[in-house]
């Protein structure tokens, strides 16, 4: 273990030093990688530990964008006590969307339609919203300084984001090891043995669904104040909703460093491929290859493809599985 | 003295009456065996006695209170805790973290279940597997590990659905004297067995039922030799291999 803490140590601090030699764009192209990282993350203790299906985690990022951005404007509330007002507000919505789901028994295909049912009535109803944009969205006055989490190039960002990632893979490897985590995968792998051994299913999902719709929500707060505009169809759309989960499904679901590769391997991709294709006018042919390897993935590699990083370094690392 | 009361059960699946008018008590420090034709309600008494069915009439009492309206982790929580006919391991994580779940719910304290869970592998001789994955473990396996997971939530009433059905004689052996050790250290034990070799050795009284009705309660010896049960479920050739008609 001391050796893949000090691999993962070294991988950090790469990743501090990066700003020194790589431009605007690479930058932007890591931030991106980090936020979807994160956003990953966040759905990954949701589905991924405890098993519980949501395609509408849109939802509780367009919350933390809009609340965040909202009070920022009209009360000039600072971003950062925003952010934290978004995510408590996220929290609420996801403990509602988990209360109907988990009280009443849905499960599998039904609670998925639920979560979607849920980031879609947002969407349409944010849309109508005249002092939420409606459907034009927001533009954001730019006035940089930190207390409005707003900066001049992208190093801040950067950094900002690097935390949150980082901070991302800590909660979940403490929660993985934690009382509440063993309860959670036990609620993924069988509900009913769960709650016949003891353990409140209902309570440990709830939980579950709050800490991810908070999580979510703090990358809205992070999105709206790196692109400067909010639009309902971005940040509540289906398309952000399928985006974050590819890569913890990629990158491995139920561990903590497995949305963290997949980002890695799919964002620089998605981002890369786009740019090349689209010069030579093959527009959306990214896309194609995204869902290829997916496909792949899923057929393949069912257990994400940490596992087999895992499995290919454990003679260096010396790792127990 | 009874630690468990069962007063006129009733549950029915549409027309089908699954367990009628079923009332029985279960003695402190005793084996109990639920026995009867597949079909007969076994499992839905077991559903109904946890919490996981709701009864359509009747009670039942645990350690002197109604359990009515409680769920299934809040009758686990009172002491009464089951296993599954078909095992339900928690496939992906391995031994030690199945028994953990059962083991946590009891002791709050990571240190202290992560003890009793050890102590518990230990005694079910699981030890060796304690790192493997549960998916890694052949069904006899899965078995104990479906009882070590039950027993680290430290029930004062154990049920076991089946638990030695599709294991060989010798296994089944091993299963009765550590069951045997169970009820020794205090676990009152309610079975639901079709291995009448395991019911003949390990039950101090023996409830029959068939379509959801009690048609004989009594000692093994006494149940074998009762007409009903022998037409009902066991066959001639049972009751003449036991010597106990006359």
């Amino acid at each position: 273990m001391t050796r893949l803490s000090f691999l993962l140590g070294f991988c950090f601090c790469v990743l501090l030093g990066l700003p020194l030699v790589l431009d605007k764009y690479l930058l932007g192209l890591f931030i991106m990688t980090f936020y979807y990282a994160y956003l990953g993350q966040s759905w990954n203790l949701l589905t991924g530990y405890t098993g519980h299906v949501s395609l509408g985690h849109a939802l509780y990022v367009g919350v933390g964008a809009y609340t965040t951005t909202f009070l920022a404007q009209k009360y000039g509330l600072s971003p950062w006590l925003g952010m934290i007002a978004g995510g408590f507000l996220a929290s609420v919505i996801g403990l509602f969307v988990g209360f109907l789901g988990f009280r009443f028994g849905l499960r599998g295909v039904y609670f998925v339609i639920l979560t979607i049912a849920f980031a879609e009535i947002a969407r349409i109803v944010v849309s109508h919203i005249e002092a939420l944009g409606s459907f034009s969205g927001i533009f954001l006055d730019f006035n940089p300084g930190f207390l409005n989490f707003q900066f001049k190039g992208n190093v801040p960002y950067y950094y900002i984001s690097l935390g949150f990632m980082t901070a991302s893979v800590i909660a979940a490897r403490a929660i993985e090891t934690s009382r509440i985590g063993r309860f959670l995968v036990a609620i993924r792998e069988d509900e009913t043995a769960a709650q016949a051994l003891g353990v409140n299913t209902f309570k440990y999902s709830m939980i579950a669904i709050a800490i991810s719709a908070f999580m979510a929500s703090l990358a809205g707060a992070f999105y709206a104040n790196f692109i400067f505009y909010l639009q309902p169809n971005q940040v509540f759309g289906m398309s952000l909703s399928i985006e974050l989960i590819l890569r913890p499904i990629i990158g491995g679901l139920g561990t903590a460093l497995g949305p963290i590769l997949g980002s890695f391997i799919l964002t620089p991709l998605s981002e890369i491929s786009r740019a090349y294709f689209s010069k030579g006018g093959f527009e959306g042919l990214h896309l194609i290859l995204y869902g290829v390897l997916t496909v792949l993935v899923v057929l393949f590699m069912r257990k994400g493809i940490l596992h087999y990083v895992k499995r290919a370094l454990s003679p260096l690392l010396r790792l127990q599985r | 003295m009874s630690i468990l009361v069962a007063r006129n059960l009733e549950k029915h699946f549409g027309g089908l009456a699954a367990v009628s008018d079923l009332s029985f008590e279960l003695n402190q420090g005793e084996i109990l065996s639920l026995i009867g034709p597949n079909g007969a309600g076994k499992t839905t008494v077991f559903n109904c006695l946890c919490g996981a069915l709701p009864l359509d009439a009747g009670e039942v009492i645990l350690q002197g209170r109604s359990i009515r309206g409680l769920e299934p982790f809040e009758v686990c929580r009172r002491g009464m805790v089951r296993t599954f006919q078909v095992v339900r391991p928690f496939l992906n994580v391995s031994v030690l973290d199945n028994v953990l779940i059962g083991a946590m719910s009891r002791h709050g304290r990571f240190a202290a279940a992560n003890k009793e869970a050890v102590r518990v592998i230990e005694f079910l001789g699981l030890g060796k597997y304690t790192k493997a994955h549960a998916h890694s473990l052949p069904l006899p396996l899965r078995k104990r590990l479906e009882m070590a997971r039950a027993l680290a939530t430290g029930p004062g009433i154990l049920l076991l659905d089946e638990v030695m059905a599709g294991l060989n004689p010798t296994e089944v052996d091993e299963l009765i004297g550590l069951i045997r050790e169970i009820n020794h250290r205090g676990t009152t034990i309610l079975m639901i067995e079709h291995v009448m070799r395991g019911v003949m050795a390990l039950s101090e009284r023996v409830i029959v039922l068939n379509y959801g009705a009690k048609i004989a309660e009594g000692t093994p010896q006494e149940v074998v030799a009762h007409d009903g049960v022998i037409e009902a479920y066991l066959g001639k050739e049972f009751a003449h291999a036991h010597g106990n008609r006359s």
